[in-house]
């Protein structure tokens, strides 16, 4: 369906010729966008009508009090399907903390949460198969849980800012949701608008990227610089990773590109989650909660897993 | 006079939603005291971990995210 609408239109509507470079690269944008935010609304929509209105606040308190291993497992997976805006993980730390939730978990929840969404995996699926999103989705908890868990054992409790422990707070009550089906149409509609407005920059940009990836970088230039199995190009996507940041749903298209273009999975699969989970300006928000050599570590914890996971996959693909 | 609190340390979704209160009440024609709270250890009294959060008369109303329309207008009229 969406081959016939970018033939229509780059071949019919443009008269482009097949082939061509300029082609290439607007069919793969014109189908790429298409079938991105046709998936984006029906999944996100299908989400606002099933969620039990997830959010940061009820998260805390499923995760409060539960032995380690299960808080763990609650904050990963409840944060790969709790949507929360960047700007909210600073509020969202100090609830964590003055819960009385170990750091680790806490970490384990902050790696979590950007790297894998639902809606990512579906367009995931969509676009390059669910092999590859189901190895993408493990792949991501497991980096979640076991980063957490290597964070802990460096106690980074002596680097958080002294007025973290000190904050009280306040019992929230907010107002019951409303649970009818109109409510849940209304909820799951300003859903789509709320997340759609919040990262459409960011498909968009990705889709670029990926098309002029697509119709310009030659293979030759690929296989030398990225597509080998030399044991560094792992390493190099992940460094590459740190200061392109977008959304794990922008980065798909890019993705896509890549595989097409004969990079190995494990590389791409790196580059991915360095992309969507290790980024500056997120780093920069966390810095008011923690000091430098936490986030150094953070930075370094995930940075290595990253690399395992590409090295892993590459040496089983 | 209704006292209207918008909760988060400056994000733009906090912005954008203190503007659309402030729009509401001028269309409504209610005057109302809008205050942007951006101490973090006052924004987590109220219990907010999401922001933008909303507190109309000391009441948190709403937590995370743009509040839609219909929402605001009820807020300043009710």
């Amino acid at each position: 369906m969406f081959e016939v609408l970018a033939n229509l239109i780059v071949y019919g509507l443009l008269e482009l010729r097949p082939g061509s470079d300029l082609a290439d690269a607007l069919h793969f944008f014109v189908m790429d966008t298409a079938k991105i935010f046709a998936l984006l609304v029906i999944i996100i929509y299908t989400m606002g009508l099933l969620r039990a209105l997830l959010s940061p606040e009820r998260v805390r308190e499923y995760v409060r009090g539960k032995p380690k291993w299960l808080a763990r497992t609650l904050a990963i997976v409840l944060g790969a399907l709790t949507p929360f805006c960047s700007c909210s993980s600073v509020p969202l730390f100090i609830g964590f903390v003055e819960a009385g939730i170990p750091l680790g978990v806490t970490f384990s929840f902050l790696i979590a949460s950007p790297m894998i969404n639902e809606v990512a995996a579906v367009i995931l699926v969509g676009i390059l198969g669910w092999e590859l999103a189901a190895l993408y989705v493990v792949a991501g908890l497991t980096v979640a849980y076991v980063g957490g868990v290597v964070m802990e054992r460096f106690r980074p409790e002596r680097w958080v800012e002294a007025y973290v422990w000190k904050i009280q707070m306040g019992r929230l009550q907010l107002p019951e949701p409303d649970n009818s089906l109109r409510g849940r149409h209304r909820f799951a509609v300003a859903e789509v608008k709320e997340i759609v407005r919040r990262i459409w920059k960011w498909v968009i940009a990705g889709i670029a990227v990926g098309a002029l990836f697509h119709g310009y970088v030659p293979e030759a230039w690929i296989s030398e610089y990225l597509a080998g199995d030399d044991w560094y190009s792992v390493p190099a996507a992940v460094l590459l990773g740190i200061p392109l940041y977008s959304n794990a749903t922008g980065v798909i298209p890019v993705a896509e590109a890549m595989l097409g273009k004969g990079v190995a999975i494990g590389t791409t699969l790196a580059l991915m989650m360095s992309i969507a989970a290790l980024s500056l300006p997120e780093m920069l928000i966390l810095r008011k909660v923690i000091r430098w050599p936490a986030l150094a570590l953070y930075a370094s914890v995930l940075g290595v897993a990253f690399t395992a996971v590409g090295w892993l996959f590459n040496a089983f693909a | 006079m209704k006292e209207i609190k918008v909760l988060g340390s400056g994000c733009k979704n906090c912005e954008t939603t203190a503007k659309l209160i402030q729009l509401a009440a001028e269309q409504a024609g209610v005057e109302i005291a809008l205050e942007k709270v951006t101490d973090m250890a006052e924004i987590m009294a109220y219990g907010v971990m999401s922001t933008p959060g909303v507190v109309v008369d000391g009441k948190v109303v709403h937590a995370g995210g743009l509040p839609g329309p219909d929402e605001i207008r009820k807020w300043v009229t009710e």
